[in-house]
């Protein structure tokens, strides 16, 4: 048994396979991290992430899958979700093993916990879609910060580039530390420093003159369209679970 | 800006509104167009009130001040209670407002009628056309249209909305002839049917020239009010059925009476809102619409209501204990979608996964069947949980008593109304 340690992107997971398959190594174990925490067990290997053998596989997978298929193995990647190696390594074998493209065999434990990945991955992603809450900065950029669980804010870039085209907005995920940010042409990956930013008065002066009254008639408005006569509160929170609470204006 | 003014209005008139169940912010395929603001393709929900209904448009009257006097309308000229209207420009900045923060994806406008119905039409016009064209909007905007309006200004409204509504109200006639006395059915036809040709005649238009402008491109849709009136389910469905088929409606919206009017014309004022009933409306125009249904395998002579303890997709299963079992592996997708426990998504995984090799119950577990409903109507390459020997009434019994529990507690409060 060998433990095969990578550095957690997808060319690296690539680069995992290729070793994989030069070296016949057949009972593996694939884990994300550093190489000097795993250094402790056995045999461990470490993958040193190569462009040319992670796109080689990619070519493989290119020819087996189609684009879609792709595309959702590279998501279930993003989610970054822990232990969920052994899915990946076992749905990319199942896939290289077959002559047939097998991404729709859903009777198959690792195409059906792959679908399962990805169905939360894409929750997530729709749900930030749908809870971002910009604020208004005085130089009229739009701010806003998120805490996932999964890695989704490069899957958002997409669809908040074609909606907000004519501002210029940031989309912070506090707990990776990394944000989104267009400025009215691209988008690109920022990183903030809060320690200014967080001082009281910095917070307070930062938001533009309107932005208290537009937070003021949304949460008036929020109340007023709830129906006392059908509160259902276990619906309530199946739709906005808790966590996100924090960083919906209308419920803070 | 006068806050406390706006606010006052807008606490009045998103209140009035609220009643109106309509919620889809989907179907329409506008983008963003020169750097604008905003697209209208996606349907996402942005929050949800406590009653667990979801917020995705800012949904307002333009005003509830009305000439008319329809029982179940708060809104009605002879209920004593405070009055407001928006001008335009409020409307549409509030929309952009609440757009870019990211609270919405657009704008539902409706309103009471002030002086008539050309009068408030054109007004609900102005804000959409300002939105469009004043600040290159690209949001979703829903407009209620106003029963009377010309059809000039019903064709300018197509042009800006994405979607225009004529609400029915009453599921028939003489509902509508009891508690809306001001209104009449033909009113309310008349602007599906025109809206109905106009949204034809675009379409074809639209195929010829690639540049012809948009014409309410996520359709038409309508409500009707449940429980305020003596219809049963039956009629109910079949004439939503009606107004699918004759008038191309994107979609029914049933709404459970909420009694908010004393009138002795209506359901008392303590009485609860039909809740389940509603719930079971949603679930069977569901299987008219994407299950391949028809109304009278759903509700017919014989059992005119929906069952409330069971949805109605089981209920006509146990009903035709004759056409079951299906084999998983052979049935064809139309009649997997009907089995009890197997929903859209899962009958479509059946069909994809099934060519690979013959399914058991553990990958029917894996793709998201629920097994212990669909086991008394299927079979597949095992036979373990297989139960062949029941009857409808005792299947019935069985997947009560498994979801006794679990009914219970989810539904405290909707269980008084029996
Ligand atoms: S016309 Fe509309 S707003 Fe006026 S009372 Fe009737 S339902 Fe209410």
């Amino acid at each position: 048994m060998y433990t095969l340690v990578y550095d957690g992107t997808f060319e690296g997971l690539l680069t995992a396979i290729f070793e994989i398959y030069e070296h016949k190594l057949f009972h593996v174990k694939l884990i994300k991290g550093e190489w000097r925490a795993a250094a402790l067990f056995e045999e461990v290997l470490q993958v040193i992430t190569d462009e040319n053998r992670a796109n080689r596989v990619l070519k493989g997978l290119r020819k087996k899958l189609s684009s879609t298929g792709v595309q959702r193995l590279y998501i279930a990647h993003m989610a970054e979700m822990d232990n969920e190696e052994s899915t990946l390594l076992g749905f990319i074998r199942y896939v290289f093993d077959n002559d047939q493209n097998v991404e729709e065999d859903y009777g198959n434990r690792y195409v059906m916990r792959i679908s399962e990945i990805i169905k939360m991955v894409r929750r997530e992603k729709h749900r930030m879609e749908a809870f971002v809450r910009f604020q208004k900065l005085k130089d009229e950029t739009f701010y806003s910060a998120i805490e996932p669980d999964f890695n989704v804010l490069p899957l958002l870039i997409r669809h908040f580039k074609s909606r907000y085209a004519d501002q210029k907005w940031i989309i912070y995920d506090i707990k990776r530390g990394y944000g989104l940010y267009y400025d009215l042409h691209d988008t690109q990956y920022i990183s903030l420093d809060f320690s200014e930013v967080n001082k009281p008065d910095n917070v307070i002066t930062a938001f533009s003159e309107d932005e208290g009254i537009y937070q003021h008639l949304w949460k008036n408005y929020f109340t007023n369209v709830n129906i006392v006569a059908r509160k259902n509160t276990k619906l309530h929170l199946r739709h906005i679970p808790r966590r996100y609470w924090r960083h919906l204006t209308e419920k803070i | 800006m006068n806050v406390e003014r706006i606010t006052e209005k807008l606490n009045i008139l998103a209140d009035a509104a609220k009643y109106d169940v309509s919620c889809a912010s989907s179907g329409s395929k506008r983008k963003n167009e020169n750097k604008g603001l905003g697209n209208a393709s996606n349907g996402i929900c942005h929050s949800y009130t406590e009653d667990g209904r979801c917020v995705s448009l800012l949904k307002i009257l333009l005003t509830n001040h009305c000439i008319f006097d329809c029982a179940y309308c708060v809104s009605r000229k002879n209920n004593d209670i405070k009055r407001a209207a928006f001008t335009v420009q409020e409307v549409v900045d509030l929309t952009i407002n609440f757009y870019r923060r990211n609270y919405i994806e657009g704008l539902f406008l409706s309103s009471g009628i002030f002086k008539n119905a050309d009068y408030t039409m054109e007004r609900l016009v102005r804000v959409a056309k300002k939105l469009r064209h004043e600040h290159n909007f690209n949001g979703y905007i829903h407009l209620k249209s106003i029963p009377g309006a010309s059809d000039e200004l019903m064709r300018e409204a197509g042009l800006y909305a994405d979607r225009l509504s004529v609400n029915l109200e009453m599921p028939t006639e003489a509902g509508l002839k009891l508690l809306a006395p001001d209104k009449n059915h033909q009113d309310m036809i008349d602007p599906m049917n025109f809206l109905k040709n106009e949204i034809i005649q675009r379409t074809e238009e639209k195929k010829l020239f690639k540049k012809a402008p948009m014409f309410a491109p996520a359709g038409q849709s309508t409500q009707v009010i449940i429980g305020a009136t003596p219809e049963n389910d039956q009629q109910i469905l079949q004439s939503a059925n009606y107004f699918y088929k004759n008038f191309n409606l994107k979609r029914v919206y049933y709404s459970g009476y909420v009694p908010v009017l004393k009138d002795k014309r209506l359901p008392a004022l303590n009485t609860s809102v039909p809740m389940v009933r509603e719930n079971r409306l949603y679930q069977a125009d569901w299987l008219m619409r994407f299950y391949g249904f028809h109304v009278n395998e759903i509700v017919d002579n014989d059992q005119p209501l929906l069952d409330l303890d069971i949805d109605p997709k089981l209920g006509w299963a146990i009903r035709n204990m004759q056409v079951f079992p299906i084999d998983i592996n052979k049935a064809d997708l139309q009649m997997i979608l009907r089995v009890p426990g197997i929903g859209l998504q899962s009958a479509q995984k059946i069909v994809s996964a099934r060519k690979f090799a013959k399914l058991g119950w553990e990958q029917l577990k894996r793709i998201g069947v629920a097994i212990n409903r669909a086991r008394y109507f299927i079979t597949c390459k095992n036979k373990e949980f297989e139960r062949r020997d029941l009857t409808g009434q005792n299947i019935k019994q069985f997947i009560l008593a498994e979801s006794q529990s679990k009914y219970i507690k989810n539904t405290q409060t909707q269980l008084n109304l029996f």
